[in-house]
């Protein structure tokens, strides 16, 4: 009897264990952008203090390589954000004869490494517009392509759970199609927008090598980090990096609640 | 190839033009045709750029059109080393990767199923990493297992090690950092397929006198295979094209070189274009024999 409740508790011991190996990298971040480090002393504890989350923009550099991801962040995700549901709507709503062509042509994109997808778009800009273009567009093309297939994937999850009798009744009281689809269509897709555009705006603002490949002089937040990791990270950099993963959690605890909350008060009705 | 593919698809719609068949086109041709110019017209001129030969001029990073299939057997015999080692490195990690999720997938999908706070909670947790910077968190990976740092001097003075040797730089650490980062991305297919999972099913089976092990094998593991699938090939491909972890300024060093890295140098530092286009294109060859075997197993349906 014993031995069985003790393999009844190795799985939950084991799972615990295994998040918290997860997050070790997180905590190290978090506690390293509170070291009082000077730029030889990225890498020791040097003691706690609280002036680089106040003094954050006093490093050059780091702020403005965190304005330009946010920049290229909220860009892309709108673009592709918009492309990926007309996409998901289309290919859920709709049948006809390519589809399993349009599935592989939007899957090859998750399939594709990284370092392809960068190479392979930089010699296109390259060969198509020359060695000027690369800059803010370039890279803000780049993360379009790139977001535009986990956006699809998102969103179809949520169009597949979409019941189309709603969409039938308002045609039914005479609603014309864009009235349906702002009053009904949208508002009911409105959460798997949301968790799409929210992964959108993490792969772009967390994304190195494609970036990497097609920036030009642009330097996103990503890069930073990299030219930096030769001579070790600046403790401003972690707190960028903690704040932004703080406001992460934050909205996606505050969405879950919310969700939450919902579904209690429409099963109470 | 898909281009014409679609193209075809489009015009035989035209041929009925109902109404849903324009609302259709006017849904999925945005999307498609930015995948057509951004994603499969690169990775066209990937292909033409692989067979360029150097320009008459013989400046430095000029090249002209040509058939230089010679540039395949160059790649393939001076990187067979990074090649293999590429896929060497995505195979051990995905192995460890998915003897590292299952358990943890099966606990939050089917163990939790009664407690769905815990459960999403768990959720939140394991996508957790993807908020924080890739780079750093490997940099984080790098600073704890430095010779200075509490692990590897625990390490030397139990006389595990030399204290010559050094974890960092090894193949153990490269692998150790991919498998990390990519963790997540095996834990979420699985969790879809295990949360689907019927458990009355894993009672038939010790109804029918099948031992627990019996029942995993024979009920389990099949069920949840869409989600194995899945997920080894979003791990795998990932890494195999990964050079980050592998980076003398990460966790690797000159001796852990990967496709990537070597791809990264001729853009970057030689301009060898056609080189580095060449090593692309074959390791999306392989990852399109991978796919496609994929495909043929499940459909396109559930690779979405």
């Amino acid at each position: 009897m014993k031995r069985f409740s003790l393999g009844k508790l190795t799985l939950p011991a084991y799972s615990f264990l295994a998040m918290a190996f997860m997050l070790i990298p997180i905590v190290y971040t978090i506690i390293f952008s509170f070291n009082d480090s000077t730029p030889r002393t990225q890498n020791e504890w040097q003691g706690f203090t609280l002036d680089k989350w106040f003094g954050v923009c006093d490093r050059p550099g780091v702020c403005e390589a965190l304005g330009t991801s946010v920049f290229i962040g909220v860009v892309s995700t709108l673009i592709a954000t918009a492309l990926g549901t007309a996409l998901a709507i289309g290919l859920v709503r709709y049948k006809f004869k390519s589809k399993q062509l349009v599935n592989l042509a939007l899957f090859l994109p998750m399939a594709t490494p990284e370092v392809v997808l960068g190479v392979g778009l930089a010699g296109f800009f390259y060969n198509v517009f020359g060695g000027a273009i690369f800059g803010m567009t370039t890279v803000i093309i780049a993360h379009v392509m790139f977001c535009l297939s986990f956006v699809v994937v998102t969103v179809k999850a949520r169009v597949q759970t979409l019941d189309p009798v709603l969409e039938e009744a308002g045609r039914d009281l005479y609603a014309n199609p864009s009235q349906v689809f702002w009053k009904i269509t949208f508002p009911l897709l409105l959460p798997g927008i949301m968790s799409a555009a929210l992964l959108s705006f993490s792969l772009s603002f967390d994304d190195f090598i494609i970036t990497y490949f097609n920036a030009g002089s642009v330097e996103t937040f990503p890069m930073f980090i990299y030219v930096a990791a030769s001579r070790g990270v600046p403790a401003e950099a972690n707190v960028i990096a903690s704040a932004v993963f703080i406001a992460a959690i934050l909205i996606v605890i505050v969405t879950q609640i919310n969700g939450a909350l919902k579904r209690k008060r429409m099963l109470k009705r | 190839m898909a281009f014409a593919a679609f193209g075809s698809g489009s015009a035989k719609e035209h041929k009925s033009p109902t109404k849903s068949s324009k609302i259709v086109l006017a849904l999925l041709m945005p999307g498609l045709v930015y995948l057509g110019l951004f994603f499969l017209t690169p990775l066209f001129s990937l292909v033409v750029t692989s067979l360029e030969k150097p320009a008459a001029s013989g400046a430095i990073g000029e090249y002209e059109y040509g058939f230089q299939w010679q540039n395949y057997v160059e790649v393939v015999t001076t990187y067979m080393p990074q090649i293999l080692r590429s896929f060497f490195y995505a195979t051990i990690a995905t192995i460890i990767a998915l003897l590292v999720s299952y358990p943890l997938a099966y606990f939050i999908g089917v163990k939790l199923r009664a407690r769905p706070m815990l459960q999403r909670l768990m959720l939140v947790l394991v996508i957790a990493p993807f908020f924080i910077s890739f780079l750093l968190r490997t940099i984080a990976w790098k600073q704890i297992f430095s010779d200075g740092g509490a692990i590897m001097q625990t390490v030397y003075s139990l006389g595990l090690i030399p204290r010559s040797e050094h974890f960092l730089g090894t193949d153990a650490a490269v692998i150790f950092g991919l498998t990390y980062n990519f963790i997540p991305f095996m834990v979420l297919p699985l969790f879809t397929t295990l949360e689907r999972f019927d458990v009355r099913l894993l009672e038939a089976g010790s109804d029918l006198y099948a031992s627990p092990a019996r029942v995993f094998r024979r009920v389990t593991l099949p069920i949840s295979m869409p989600g194995v699938i899945s997920g080894t090939l979003l791990v795998f491909i990932p890494i195999a094209g990964d050079y980050v972890n592998a980076s003398q300024n990460f966790l690797g060093s000159a001796k852990t070189s990967m496709i990537g890295t070597i791809v990264d140098y001729q853009v970057l530092q030689t301009q060898t274009y056609p080189i580095a286009s060449a090593l692309s294109v074959l390791l999306m060859a392989v990852i399109v024999a991978l796919v496609s075997l994929y495909v043929r197993r499940s459909g396109t349906e559930d690779l979405l």
